[in-house]
């Protein structure tokens, strides 16, 4: 598709950034962060109920999640989790260093800080947060960044505490981990003013640079986390949770514009075939002991395990339950994925209909079965298995999802998956399932407190970037140097101690990765150490060709030492060096004696790398 | 524009209010020296400061702006909240037992009050019905708001109430009661009801909720179904607690009501049985006993309601060091009864003493009770206990603190003679003394040690 394209079909694309903060300790306990293991000493089992919002309302999802009826597990490690993320203890007050961490990022997205800090309950009954709510408060509104010639606006930012880690779901029970339940994070929504695809991915990573240029937020798996927004023309905002990284945006944005761009085609099929929300017919039959003995698997095996079987007839559907709506995937599996997720049917399929093209039952089968319930040759029929209950529950929602389908796109909340298309998770929640907080005061928050943390900001990057270019610092090099801890100490070697820009960054940049490679622990790099570094090259101490081995020779003592650095070279010594190096190129044969200088030079660096400069050798030579 | 025009609001902030003539519930853009911002201006709890206005952005997140950056204020409309508990006739079922709920202020469905950001609770059947649908299974139920004050504010006169409505639903023929009632003191109004209250023909059974009712994981909604089922099927009549065994949602325990302490301030699980077992486990399909020599549900209605009680009574918790003057205040003060909680075997330092002498002169009944909660008093092993008995402080075997204090104020409310209140206070009613500790009615498991953590791992906590 191209850009022309995706403005015809409108797509809109906007992110939900959610950033982990480098913190000791958690948001409302005083439990360590950033502590991951599998392990775990104990087990809680909780439920979930909905309850009403603060308007009087109770939110749709929380309904949705009620409805799914899961005994939650938590497994609980003592090290990573005390009685406040088990909701056994009121929150303590607000991480002070967590806060000022997102207030500063919240500047640097040119957001206006709030006056005073409310804290929230965002309900969540999927249990992935023991209290059915995560505390969550906004901190700043209203910000801009730069991309290409234009701004994209940053709508909002929040303070939350993270959820815990998914380990199973199966059937009415779900596990999960709290090791990082509770770790600070904030929340970051630009505006949807992505009009393409790639635009999203770039606009994420102007964003995921920004935040770590600061050095104040977590790295790794895991540690950020895109929630992608997609709407086209005509479609509903549909949010896509949990990409696993940013490259993977692009591919995923235009699933899922394909997807509404299909469904809106879907809805003007059913409207000419005369089914709207009005005109649409349906009806659930009990179907448990119609099929004597069917040999397709899943259905034998509900036979044989006295599961009640239902039939739903979708009347006038016929073939549109294999409606493609991304890449081999049809309609049906809208069903599908709601049957799994709200009627806890895990285990797939866990239907089959009329429309589908694989072998399921035999069209005979099918034929008795469209007899029994009364059904036409243009319906479809939609066969579910299970527990009494999940299966009435599963007719209710195929029903449901199917006459949604004559409106349009339902406003859905979805999950990512590796191949790029994406799958339902929940129903998009909405503003009703937002509760005060009434275990915390609000916070005020002063500007003259905004000031302090204005002076350890660092500046932004894309500002330095622009200095960059002029400078001519190596393309590779601009981004990573820009957000990276040493920016300021390139700034100072260059300005202060003239440094080549060139060369200081890619010792800066370059250097430390090719180390890296060599299985040398870069990260005892530290400013003190380039600092000495770039001390000794100002000093003519070493020559620009050496520091790599200056470098790698500090990383192994954990430490610059002035030990380390060569004995200058004499003149005297220099000439015998010459004059050895000379009578060893002279004994070989040269087939071109073009080369003769570069061998020299060559044989002289082998063993004076670190102290002469190769282009000073040259001259030395050609002289 | 009357008072509720700005809930909640002072000085700047609401001079602010006033000035752009916008009150609370007021949909609205807010202009300011930083930006401008959209929402509906909220109420503002009493407690906070006067210079800051809230405001609940359409996302659902309420923001607070500082009243003295704002240069305008502009409004397109108003919205008022309405809180309803969605409300559903209670059906009714010929077959199953007439249940009533009193509430005295516990949260089992609620809302919430901004002023004070305090939640309230909700009750009809109707609206009972409706958060929790389960309670049909079990019953058919009645409710009728006693009091709505927090547990905290219990005190005799809604025990003396709270006793005469129960005595006249049993009357009437009623097949289990239900009370619910905030936590904190939950364990004092359950003892004094079982002196109160006494053969009872059909359970009485307390229950409240750690975790208020407005979270989507709170206990009330699994207390109350598991106090319904009590109250309707079990054929324990005592006044019993009823709330969560482990901290998951598993199963209720039903702790004798004079036998019952609230131990940890926040956790779901904080109700014990302290020197004894409780009576038995609930949980939404079974009612399982662990003994069996608790109060049998009877058929008639002969209730003893004998709701009395002395005000000027109290507990005294020693501590060393402790000066008579603490004593001599009290008994200056005209208080009749004090209950020690002494250290140990139920001791206090030799400096009281004379104050305990005067006390005993006149005419206060004092009597010792153990801070350690688990354990006899027994004033015989120590010379210092024995000299404290011959000035009258009369031991209460292992009867709890709170229990010997509302059962003082009891037997004071019934005479001033004070062999009878010695007798009175010295007969078990329902095991608020008993005869013997069984090993297993002092259990701490201590965390840390190999065969606890391989038992912790074992079960739900």
């Amino acid at each position: 598709m191209t850009q022309k394209d995706y403005a015809e079909v409108g797509f809109k694309s906007g992110l939900e950034i959610h950033q982990q903060l480098l913190t000791e300790k958690k948001l409302f306990c005083r439990c360590p962060a950033g502590k991951y293991s599998d392990q775990y000493d104990a087990e809680i089992l909780r439920h979930m109920r909905p309850t009403l919002s603060e308007l009087g309302e109770y939110d749709g999802t929380a309904l949705m999640e009620f409805k799914t009826k899961k005994n939650i597990t938590y497994h609980i490690k003592r090290e990573t989790v005390c009685t406040y993320e088990m909701d056994d203890t009121p929150p303590f007050l607000i991480n002070d260093e967590a806060l000022d961490i997102a207030l500063g990022i919240g500047m640097l997205y040119g957001c206006n800080t709030v006056d005073e800090l409310h804290i929230a309950r965002k309900q969540y009954l999927d249990g992935s947060i023991p209290t059915g709510f995560q505390r969550t408060a906004i901190f700043a509104l209203d910000g801009a960044i730069p991309y290409k010639n234009r701004m994209i606006d940053i709508v909002q930012m929040s303070i939350e505490e993270d959820s815990c880690r998914e380990v199973s779901d199966i059937g009415h029970n779900r596990v999960y981990l709290t090791d990082r339940l509770g770790m600070p994070l904030i929340e970051t929504v630009t505006a949807p003013q992505m009009k393409v695809p790639i635009e999203v991915a770039e606009v994420a990573d102007i964003c995921a640079a920004l935040v770590r240029s600061t050095q104040w937020v977590r790295r790794g798996m895991g540690a950020a986390r895109e929630d992608v927004n997609v709407s086209v023309e005509g479609g509903t905002r549909i949010e896509i949770k949990g990409v696993p990284k940013i490259p993977a945006i692009p591919l995923l944005t235009y699933n899922e514009a394909m997807r509404q761009w299909n469904l809106l085609r879907l809805r003007d099929e059913l409207h000419h075939r005369g089914i709207t929300e009005n005109t649409f017919k349906s009806k659930v039959q009990d179907i448990s002991k119609l099929l004597k003995n069917p040999k397709y698997t899943p259905i034998k095996d509900a036979v044989e395990n006295n599961l009640s079987i239902k039939c739903i007839v979708l009347k006038e559907f016929k073939d549109l339950l294999h409606w493609q709506t991304q890449t081999n995937t049809y309609f049906s599996k809208e069903i599908s994925d709601r049957v799994r997720v709200i009627a806890c049917l895990t285990t797939l399929p866990n239907i089959i209909h009329s429309d589908s093209k694989g072998e399921t039952l035999t069209s005979s089968e099918w034929t008795k079965i469209r007899k029994a319930v009364g059904a036409d040759w243009y319906d479809t029929l939609v066969v579910v298995w299970g527990s009494n209950e999940d299966t009435e529950m599963a007719a209710k929602e195929i029903i449901i999802r199917a006459k949604e389908a004559t409106v349009g796109i339902p406003s859905e909340t979805r999950q990512a998956f590796w191949d790029g298309t994406n799958g339902f998770e929940r129903i998009l929640p909405g503003a009703d399932r937002m509760y005060p907080d009434t275990d915390l005061p609000p916070k005020k928050i002063t500007d003259e407190h905004l000031e302090k943390i204005k002076l350890k900001l660092p500046e932004k990057f894309w500002e330095r970037e622009k200095w960059y270019k002029e400078l001519h610092v190596p393309e590779d090099c601009i981004r990573e140097l820009s957000i990276s801890k040493f920016a300021k100490l390139f700034e100072k070697v260059v300005k202060e101690w003239k440094v080549n820009p060139v060369l200081a960054s890619v010792v800066i940049i370059q250097y430390p990765k090719r180390l890296k490679k060599k299985g040398l622990p870069i990260n005892l790099i530290d400013e003190q150490m380039l600092l000495d570094i770039f001390e000794s090259l100002k000093d003519g101490l070493i020559s620009k060709d050496g520091i790599l081995t200056i470098l790698e020779k500090a990383i192994g003592k954990g430490k610059f030492y002035p030990e380390l650095l060569p004995k200058p070279i004499l003149k005297d010594e220099l000439d015998k060096v010459i004059a050895k190096a000379k009578e060893a190129v002279n004994s070989i044969t040269l087939i071109d004696d073009d080369n003769y200088v570069q061998l020299l030079i060559g044989n002289i660096m082998d063993e004076f790398r670190i102290q002469i400069d190769g282009g000073e050798l040259t001259e030395l030579i050609k002289n | 524009m009357s008072d509720s025009t700005f809930k909640g609001y002072k000085g700047k902030a609401l001079s602010v209010l006033k000035n752009f003539d916008a009150p609370v519930w007021s949909d609205v853009e807010l202009i300011t020296n930083n930006g401008t911002y959209k929402g509906l201006i909220l109420p503002r709890s009493e407690t906070a400061d006067d210079l800051h206005i809230v405001l609940k952005m359409p996302i659902g997140y309420n923001i607070g702006i500082a009243a003295e950056k704002i240069t305008d204020i502009k409004i397109n409309g108003r919205k008022e909240a309405h809180y309803k508990i969605p409300e559903k006739e209670f059906p009714y079922d010929e077959g199953k037992p007439r249940v009533k709920l009193f509430g005295t202020g516990g949260t089992i469905a609620s809302r919430l009050d901004y002023r004070t950001g305090a939640v309230i609770p909700a009750f009809s059947p109707g609206e009972l019905y409706g958060s929790v649908p389960e309670l049909a299974d079990y019953c058919n139920l009645e409710t009728e708001k006693l009091y709505g004050v927090f547990s905290e504010n219990m005190g005799p006169e809604q025990w003396i109430g709270t006793a005469k409505a129960i005595g006249e639903e049993i009357e009437k023929g009623v097949e289990g009661i239900v009370i619910g009632h905030g936590t904190d003191v939950m364990h004092h109004t359950a003892a004094v009801l079982s002196f109160m209250i006494q053969n009872s023909p059909v359970p009485i059974v307390m229950v409240g909720s750690q975790r208020s009712s407005d979270r989507p994981s709170s206990d009330a909604a699994l207390n109350l179904i598991h106090a319904v089922k009590t109250a309707a099927e079990s054929d324990i009549a005592e006044v019993l607690v009823c709330m969560f065994g482990p901290t998951s949602d598993e199963y209720g325990l039903l702790h004798r009501g004079t036998r019952v302490r609230k131990m940890h301030s926040s956790y779901r699980s904080t109700f014990r049985t302290l020197g004894d077992i409780p009576i038995a486990k609930v949980d939404r399909d079974s009612i399982s006993p662990l003994r069996e020599d608790y109060k049998k549900r009877r058929k008639d209605n002969n209730v003893i309601i004998n709701p009395v009680f002395e005000e000027k009574v109290c507990i005294v918790y020693y501590y060393p060091n402790m000066q008579p003057d603490i004593i001599d205040a009290l008994v200056d003060n005209g208080y009749k009864g004090i209950v020690i909680a002494g250290t140990g075997l139920g001791h206090v330092n030799k400096p009281v003493y004379p104050a305990l002498k005067r006390a005993q002169e006149k005419g206060v009944a004092v009597y010792m009770t153990v801070q350690t909660l688990w354990g006899y008093v027994q004033m015989y092993v120590y010379e210092t206990g024995r000299e404290m008995l011959q000035l009258g402080v009369v031991p209460c075997a292992n009867m709890l603190p709170e229990v010997a204090y509302v059962k003082l104020g009891w037997a004071l409310g019934q005479t001033n003679n004070l062999e009878k209140v010695k007798e009175i206070m010295l007969t078990p009613v329902n095991g608020e003394i008993t005869e013997r500790e069984p090993s297993n009615g002092y259990l701490i498991y201590q965390g840390g040690l190999p065969e606890v953590e391989e038992f912790i791992g074992k079960y739900k906590k």
